[in-house]
């Protein structure tokens, strides 16, 4: 039941970076989109995700339950040492979430809205790129827990170059998610090129952040290329990563929207799996050099069973219903 | 400020903060779906129009209740860590089925907010019950892992360990049913009074009287009915707060001493350092009765406790009272509303009864928030009772002051907005619905 349990929280988070990073990432495109097409593309995007936003951040819900119900150690970790960058996520979550359902919902359309839509697009970019954030900070070995000073406890364990150029590097590829999903969202042909535009760009920042981040980690000493280049597994995702790169240029010109879609999924699922497999199934490397592991530090496995029982169930209630509501909403009267 | 206390304080804002979007959440689902039904059987466009009014308010209440609610599911751990660590594998199975609950609510209001002119009626009409069900269902089960902390279940304490661990056990704990249902009828009658009050306000204004006139009668009836049926809850929760927890109990009635028979105090100003009550009315044997159901028995007062294990008694009581009074108030308003429905006369020309609803509006709430106080901070200085103390549960992290004086600025402005908004939308519901249909 263990693995059950742990398939889930990996499939959670996986989700969660797609589904929510799209999400982040639609605020993302906003904040770069010209004064003039922000309203077309708040427009598009508001029929794109407006009936899913709320069950695409479930996700994040299911993780963080599997993490404190099965795996308590990791969970209060995280809590302790990743406070901070955790409360301003979740400050952003709060805000992002509040300013997308106002907007909409204000009955009257005033100057109101010109707030609600700032606070959308910058709580956008401070939510993915804290989450990004989170993430490196977990697989950089800063996290110091025999730490006595309020910044080597607090501060450092995510304030570091690694961190910060994973954050960046989220920060673009939930810009890239968005753009690919909007493409198949819009029916006119000025506003798919804008979206392709918006896609290629962020496309290149995504890899210019990424070699971002390969530098990064040298400089903090993460032996990141051992992780992707010394694995099987991290070298063929990494490969296959790149090989769909190409493919996927090619798709944009052509403007091939649904299998544009699997596609940039795909990547960012090989680049998650690339980074992480090398060191699965620990969960936080310390700096000590020690690392909390999901199977070392499970929960007692009475609770491990009935968690892994709940998962299922869940799953039979809600994959048809969040399958179907996907299917409904995506096709449009065409 | 210290930062424990800080701690404290952003969890009780974030909880109270909560705990009033997600009541809303869960229920007006259930008004939603019996206008909605009224629509689809009698076709009147008005009960169309009040469906999606309503609409717009739940999803408002809903995005604020699951990203204050998501705040939570982190905030246990930012704030409390040492507490998650033991508590996180025994008491986590609500947790983990709420998810599921959760989730399932997310997606049918989905169906249900876009599904307009797009699915099957019925089909239609069952998203918005699910909204409904699952909701609840979150809620009890939310509730049940709280009971938990208030009636702990399912483990071994051995010196300090945490053993044989039964999560099925830890979730119907002895407290979660009388919690559970407490709360839930606490949810309808708070909301049923805050929705039907605002349309009574309305229907005395004279706008779209009509409308807003329909509104009120089932948000009223849900209201009084739920108000009826509190007190018998309110009597299942005493007697069994009497038996697990003899210290709440105690503080609530701010009982110093072991007293047999004990008398029901109402009001009084309490003294904590010379433990008296100055000013309360007596009513002698009363509080035996409620706690044991009998005139004569003996109850424990807070002089069989140990000193460092009492709960602060001001708060507590002065809560309590506030709560027992509200519960009483809407009662006697419930029966005046169905003693007026049975006779049959029109409601608009009640102006007073209507003029009472509108009264009415915020004292659900004040209850419900008052009632959170007490099993709260009845249950100090505990957070697992008898287990494990708050202030050993709090987290190494210093400076929390600051993130609580961040956090109550955030949950202040939402509320003003979300004020704001609603406000908005009442105030458009003669532009957004002017048809003739609807203002007859």
């Amino acid at each position: 039941m263990k693995d059950v349990v742990i398939i889930f929280l990996c499939m959670a988070i996986l989700l969660y970076f797609l589904l929510g990073g799209a999400d982040f990432g639609a605020g993302i495109i906003e904040l770069f989109t010209s004064t003039k097409n922000r309203s077309k593309t708040r427009k598009t995007m508001y029929q794109a995700i407006g009936p899913v936003w709320e069950a695409n951040h479930m996700w994040l819900i299911i993780a963080i339950v599997i993490l404190f119900v099965g795996f308590p150690h990791i969970y209060t970790t995280m809590s302790v040492y990743l406070h901070i960058p955790l409360a301003i996520m979740l400050i952003g979550i709060i805000a992002r979430g509040t300013a997308f359902v106002f907007r909409h919902y204000d009955a009257v359309k005033d100057d109101m809205q010109w707030f609600y839509n700032r606070i959308f697009r910058y709580s956008s970019f401070v939510t993915a790129l804290f989450l990004g954030i989170i993430a490196g900070s977990l697989i950089s070995g800063h996290i110091d827990t025999q730490a006595t000073d309020f910044y080597t406890a607090y501060i450092s364990g995510w304030l570091n170059w690694f961190s910060v150029a994973v954050g960046l590097f989220t920060v673009a590829l939930c810009g890239f998610l968005a753009a690919i999903y909007l493409i198949g969202e819009t029916k006119e042909a000025h506003d798919k090129r804008r979206f392709i535009k918006k896609a290629e760009f962020m496309n290149v920042a995504a890899v210019v952040f990424g070699a971002m981040v390969f530098i990064a980690a040298q400089r903090d000493k993460i032996p990141l290329i051992e992780w992707v280049f010394k694995s099987n597994v991290g070298l063929l995702a990494i490969i296959s990563a790149s090989l769909s790169l190409v493919l996927l240029w090619y798709l944009l010109i052509k403007g091939k929207t649904k299998v544009l879609r699997i596609l940039a999924g795909f990547q960012v699922t090989m680049i998650l799996l690339a980074i992480s497999y090398a060191h699965f199934p620990n969960f936080i490397r310390l700096k000590s050099g020690n690392a909390i592991s999901l199977l070392e530090t499970a929960g007692p496995e009475k609770t491990i069973y009935s968690l892994g029982l709940a998962l299922l169930l869940g799953s039979v209630l809600i994959l048809p219903f969040l399958g179907y509501l996907f299917y409904k909403f995506q096709k449009k009267e065409e | 400020m210290d930062d424990f206390i800080a701690a404290r304080s952003q969890m009780a804002l974030s909880l109270g903060f909560h705990i009033i979007f997600s009541c809303i959440g869960m229920v007006m689902p259930f008004f939603m779906a019996v206008s909605h039904y009224k629509w689809l059987k009698t076709n009147n466009e008005v009960y169309k129009n009040l469906t999606k009014a309503w609409s717009k308010g739940v999803a408002i209440f809903f995005a604020t209740g699951a990203v204050s609610g998501t705040m939570l599911s982190f905030e246990l751990g930012l704030l409390w860590p040492k507490f998650m660590d033991h508590a996180g594998p025994i008491f986590g199975m609500p947790f983990s089925l709420e998810g599921t609950a959760f989730f399932i609510e997310a997606i049918a209001l989905g169906f249900f907010l876009y599904g307009w002119n797009k699915l099957n009626k019925w089909f239609h009409w069952f998203t918005g019950m699910v909204v409904g069900v699952s909701g609840l269902a979150s809620g009890i089960l939310v509730v049940a892992a709280n009971a938990w902390m208030n009636s702990p279940a399912g483990f071994d304490f051995v010196n300090g360990q945490y053993l044989n661990i039964d999560p099925i056990q830890a979730m119907f704990n002895k407290a979660w049913f009388s919690q559970a249902l407490h709360m839930c009828l606490a949810a309808f009658t708070a909301t049923g009074f805050a929705v039907a009050g605002v349309h009574a306000l309305m229907i005395l204004r004279n706008r779209n009287a009509y409308f807003h006139l329909k509104a009120f009668k089932i948000a009223a009836v849900f209201a009084c009915i739920a108000a009826l049926l509190q007190p018998l809850s309110g009597d299942i929760s005493a007697k069994d707060v009497a038996i697990r927890q003899p210290a709440k109990l105690a503080a609530m009635e701010a009982l110093y001493k072991t007293e047999k028979p004990a008398p029901l105090l109402i009001g009084g100003i309490v003294n904590e350092k010379d433990k008296t009550v100055k000013g309360a009315i007596e009513i002698p044997g009363a509080l035996s009765f409620l706690a044991h159901g009998d005139f004569k028995a003996e109850v424990k007062g807070l002089d069989q406790i140990p000193e460092n294990e009492h709960p602060p008694v001001a708060i507590t009581h002065y809560a309590f009272q506030i709560m027992v009074g509200i519960g009483t108030l809407l009662l006697l308003v419930a029966i005046t509303y169905f003693f007026i429905l049975f006779k049959k006369k029109p409601l608009t020309e009640k102006r007073w009864l209507l003029k009472l609803f509108v009264a009415a509006i915020p004292l659900g709430y004040i209850a419900l928030e008052a009632g959170w106080v007490v099993t709260e901070v009845g249950r100090q200085p505990w957070i697992i009772y008898g287990i494990m103390r708050t202030k050993d549960a709090v987290t190494p992290m210093p400076g929390i002051a600051y993130s609580f004086y961040i956090f109550s600025v955030i949950y202040i402005s939402l509320s003003i907005i979300v004020t704001f908004l609603l406000y908005r939308q009442i105030k458009m519901v003669p532009v957004l619905y002017n048809n003739p249909e609807s203002n007859k």
